[in-house]
């Protein structure tokens, strides 16, 4: 994957196919301590301990369609080869944990990327869950949550194109100013 | 800045226009992009987004744009199909945000599939 955002699309996929009803998102950024972490949570079915071992292999998936599963062994490969962890963790009927820690100031190092498109892409195509999604940079914060979003829109489905494009600009300039302002 | 305000403000305007859209549902065209592992890898974020963007540009009404998962062809992605009903399902392949642009001037709005990017022309 070019970016880790483009992971977390991919791995946030898992927790819908899980058929999870609301799937919460971390991304925590900490300069002083080079670090990234990214959290990826949800109340999906869950899997049993067998299964969260076979995950980590590429040659297991419970699709049909294809013989691989490269989802989670990507994004683990991706957080340690920075020299940070991985750490998955289940349970049948209350969801799955995906946690990955990345060393920032490592060569392999992958970048964020566009964490927007990521968000906004999840909200416009799965108006059916619920996202909580949380970015932390320092001491800065920006939270996001569609059950308010909800709230707010009453009757009005969050896949309404002028919502979708409000979501969109919305995550953007909050994320560019968790940067000071610069263009993500 | 975009404030919770001016979400309020789209709630209102969009309730109006609601009732008037809700008759449309069954002749819509479908846009559906593969969104796995090996769709994502491929670009298809980018694509996803460029579909939906140029819909919405051109104001253009019954196309719903959804994704799907892996449908077996990971060479060839991102995949995009349309299906619009009536009509055999058209299914483009390696697709960029550029193709994407095209795809909606031509095949959706104008209805001329474009034969160049699709899987039958990639497979020969």
């Amino acid at each position: 994957m070019r970016e880790l955002s483009l992971n977390v699309l991919d791995i946030a996929q898992n927790s819908i196919a899980a058929a999870a009803s609301c799937i919460r998102i971390e991304v925590l950024e900490n300069s002083a301590a080079h670090t990234l972490t990214i959290g990826i949570h949800d109340d999906g079915k869950g899997m049993t301990e067998e299964q969260v071992q076979k995950v980590l292999d590429p040659f297991y998936t419970t699709r049909t369609t294809r013989k691989v599963g490269m989802g989670v062994p990507l994004f683990k490969m991706a957080a340690e080869q920075t020299g940070g962890s991985f750490t998955i963790s289940s349970k049948v009927g209350v969801g799955t944990h995906v946690e990955a820690v990345f060393k920032t100031d490592s060569v392999d190092f992958t970048p964020l990327g566009d964490m927007p498109s990521t968000v906004v892409t999840l909200i416009s195509m799965n108006t059916d869950r619920d996202f909580l999604y949380r970015h932390q940079v320092d001491d800065k914060e920006f939270t996001l949550s569609t059950g308010e979003l909800r709230s707010i829109l009453g009757d009005v489905p969050l896949s309404e194109p002028e919502v979708v494009q409000w979501i969109r600009e919305y995550v953007k300039e909050n994320t560019e100013l968790l940067y000071g302002g610069v263009q993500v | 800045m975009k404030t919770i305000e001016e979400l309020m403000a789209i709630r209102e305007s969009a309730k109006k226009k609601m009732t008037v859209r809700e008759d449309t549902g069954d002749d819509n065209i479908r846009v559906v992009v593969g969104m796995a592992t090996c769709g994502i890898a491929a670009g298809a974020r980018p694509v996803l987004n460029a579909f939906v963007d140029e819909i919405e540009k051109r104001g253009i009404k019954g196309v719903t744009v959804s994704q799907t998962g892996c449908i077996g062809m990971c060479q060839y992605e991102p995949i995009v199909e349309v299906l619009e009903p009536g009509k055999e399902k058209v299914t483009y392949v390696k697709m960029t945000p550029e193709k994407a642009v095209r795809v909606v001037n031509d095949h959706i709005v104008n209805g001329n599939p474009i034969v160049d990017y699709t899987v039958g022309v990639a497979t020969k």
